[in-house]
């Protein structure tokens, strides 16, 4: 009970043991009562020593010899030489120390805290009465039935059984367009409805909810630990005890308790094991605020060494959503030719037939009668007491449609630019020729700019299309190589190949049919609007399939691999420093020792800090 | 066997992680190898027999340092 009392008002017992100690210097200066400046100090040092005591107690109790208790050692050893003005500032600053980490860690901290608060807390639930109760959200199970009014946020993933209303489903897809929502929509955890009103049943609840995950992600990632992390740890917990029985052999050989308890003082690690983890917490909370999932310190720093990165084309460089580029057509009425080819088209859920029908737009429609699909070449049907055949050159000379001079230059011309044809006849006659084609993301190229600046050395097209197609992707976007006719397995091995010359390779996918490519390189980069699939195969997912995240996801990860590095010089530098000026320097005592201690530890938070402000210049 | 996931308040000390970290290990029942403390986000997250201890005596363990448990979330495995 006394412990969580005086561990509660850590911050008040600083403050005082401050005053204490402002009181006993400006009486030395002024008065210069010896009585009370050293009893100020003993006070401040009693006071200030209580809650490290307690740590260093409950420390000990379960077999860690922590900071406290160097510290503790320290105070008692200063009591010994009564060195009264030590042990006071040494607590002080500890204490004072301890308070400004915990402001700052807090604001490293905040981009991911940002994430998990938008979570939802409550929900409507309907009761056995029928009656909607307000009631906390880990109450809430698969099957039961929830209302949803304006403003509110979404519970759980869910699909829609009454009402209609429009969602802002930014939280994760990133995308703040409300998206329309009507019965039997799907429905998601943490996105909120901006108006209407819903009932909604519950399909996945708490962490497996689609949100749920992302925020798992993201808590796991800022907590997991690299290879030299690990090693930091195991070094620290044989570290603080080696700097014990080092302070007490001194002790021994010198019989000097001030040299002792300086050596406890500056022992204390404290920068080294704070360093990388407050870098990576505050490096992932960018990436999250900025629509990139970075999974980890591992990530990070593989990352930030990539020299060659892969793409997929379809829904990567491309938006994965042909659309007719090139019409031309051979007949004077083309709004009837235009007119049967979407009554056609409409009967089919080809994707180009959704391209064309998507192209032509709102126009009239016919009945059409006796369709019959050609396999590998397209539809013949009769459309207005005319047939009409829709489909490529092969269907065309199955039908006798004769092509003359200017249809053929236009064929050849459209296939040269990478399109799909689609040719239109009616009672045998060429009418219209359509080139549909996939269309490069807006800004792909500046990005794909971006990284060959950052060091990529090498960017790669792999693709399931015909060579032709990826060849001018490739050229448009200034891409080092480009392969098509692969399928996915002839993907990962590419993959494999390059790794074992040696490179660092990304695999930039959609992550629908990539999976083995994400899982096998070294770093899998999943564009996807939070799919399951994506999430837990790949090591980074750049939200609502945004690729101009890429450079930022990449600058963002050199950046902090970097201030890993500082961070780890920082504190190994001062600790060397700091056990150099022991021996070799006049002026090191306890306060120093202790100050230097403590401002190396907000160094590094503060230098961890810039991350959170990181922008790609 | 369960699953535990423990919301602490703010960690500030990486030396919290350890006491708290051996201060659960400790108590019968629990798996020692699914402990995990993270520093971060300021949580642990453990399996244990519910035949052998329950989620009252581990959080005891906790708060017996001197942490305040927040929340806690147990799951069946």
């Amino acid at each position: 009970m006394i412990q969580r009392f005086i561990l509660g008002k850590k911050n008040h017992i600083t403050l005082v043991s401050a005053v204490l100690i402002a009181i006993a210097f400006i009486n030395k200066w002024t008065i210069g009562n010896m009585g009370i400046f050293i009893w100020s100090l003993v006070i401040a040092s009693v006071l200030g020593v209580a809650p490290i005591v307690i740590q260093a107690y409950q420390a000990l109790k379960v077999k860690v010899v922590s900071i406290d208790v160097l510290v503790t050692l320290a105070v008692v050893g200063a009591f010994a030489i009564k060195n009264f003005e030590e042990s006071a500032i040494v607590t002080f600053l500890f204490l004072f120390g301890a308070y400004l980490e915990q402001r700052t860690l807090n604001k490293t901290r905040s981009a991911i805290k940002e994430l998990t608060q938008m979570a939802p807390e409550s929900a409507l639930k309907q009761m056995e009465n029928g009656e909607f109760e307000e009631v906390e959200v880990d109450e809430v199970d698969v099957g039961d039935i929830l209302l949803v009014k304006t403003g509110a946020k979404v519970p759980v993933d869910g699909t829609v059984l009454t009402g209609e209303g429009h969602i802002n489903e930014a939280s994760i897809t990133g995308e703040s367009v409300p998206v329309s929502k009507k019965k039997d929509s799907q429905v998601y955890a943490g996105t909120i409805l901006e108006n209407g009103t819903i009932q909604i049943v519950a399909d996945r609840v708490g962490e497996d909810t689609t949100f749920g995950r992302i925020i798992e992600l993201v808590e796991e990632a800022q907590d997991s630990k690299s290879e030299a992390e690990r090693f930091i740890d195991r070094f620290s917990k044989y570290y603080t005890p080696a700097v014990l029985v080092l302070s007490v052999i001194v002790w021994l050989f010198s019989q000097d308790i001030e040299l002792a308890v300086i050596i406890l003082v500056l022992g204390c690690p404290g920068a080294l094991v704070i360093g990388v983890p407050v870098s990576n917490v505050a490096g992932i909370g960018n990436g999250a605020r900025h629509g990139v999932l970075l999974k980890g310190s591992e990530v990070i720093n593989d990352f930030s060494k990539v020299d060659t990165i892969v793409f997929d084309k379809t829904g990567t460089l491309t938006i994965g959503n042909p659309k007719v580029a090139d019409t031309e057509i051979y007949t004077d009425n083309a709004d009837e030719v235009l007119s049967y080819l979407a009554s056609v088209e409409n009967e089919s859920d080809h994707p180009l037939a959704k391209a064309v029908v998507e192209h032509i737009g709102d126009t009239k429609l016919y009945t059409v009668e006796n369709t019959d699909v050609v396999k590998g070449g397209g539809i013949v049907a009769y459309v207005d007491s005319h047939r009409v055949a829709v489909g490529n050159v092969a269907l065309m000379e199955q039908e006798n449609v004769p092509l003359d001079e200017k249809a053929r230059a236009d064929i050849a011309r459209f296939e040269k630019t990478g399109n799909s044809l689609v040719l239109t006849s009616v009672d045998g006659q060429l009418k219209a020729l359509m080139g549909i084609r996939d269309q490069i993301r807006p800004g792909v190229k500046a990005d794909l700019q971006k990284l060959k600046k950052m060091g990529v050395k090498s960017l790669v097209v792999l693709s399931g299309d015909n060579q032709g197609t990826v060849d001018l992707v490739a050229r448009e976007l200034g891409l080092t190589e480009a392969h098509g006719h692969m399928l996915p397995e002839d993907k990962s091995a590419y993959i494999k190949g390059l790794q074992a010359k040696g490179k660092i390779v990304a695999f930039v996918g959609d992550g629908v049919n990539d999976s083995p490519s994400l899982a096998l390189a070294q770093i899998g980069i999943a564009m996807g609007s939070g799919t399951d699939v994506a999430i837990e195969t790949s090591d980074v997912v750049l939200m609502n399939s945004d690729f101009s995240r890429l450079p930022h996801a990449l600058g963002l990860t050199k950046a902090t691999a970097n201030n890993m590095r500082q961070n780890i010089f920082i504190a190994v530098g001062v600790v060397l420093t700091l056990l150099a000026s022991v021996f070799f320097s006049e002026w090191m005592n306890m306060s120093i020792g202790m100050l230097v201690h403590e401002a190396s530890i907000l160094a590094v938070i503060l230098n961890g800090m810039r991350l959170l402000r990181y922008k790609l210049r | 066997m369960k699953k535990a996931t423990i919301q602490l308040e703010t960690f500030t000390c990486p030396s919290c992680m350890q006491k708290i970290d051996n201060a659960v290990k400790s108590v019968e029942g629990v798996d020692k190898e699914s402990v995990n403390v993270m520093f971060n986000s300021s949580k642990a997250k453990l399996n244990f027999d519910e035949e052998k201890t329950s989620i009252e005596k581990i959080e005891n363990a906790i708060t017996a340092l001197g942490y305040e448990v927040k929340k806690s979330l147990v799951k069946d495995l």
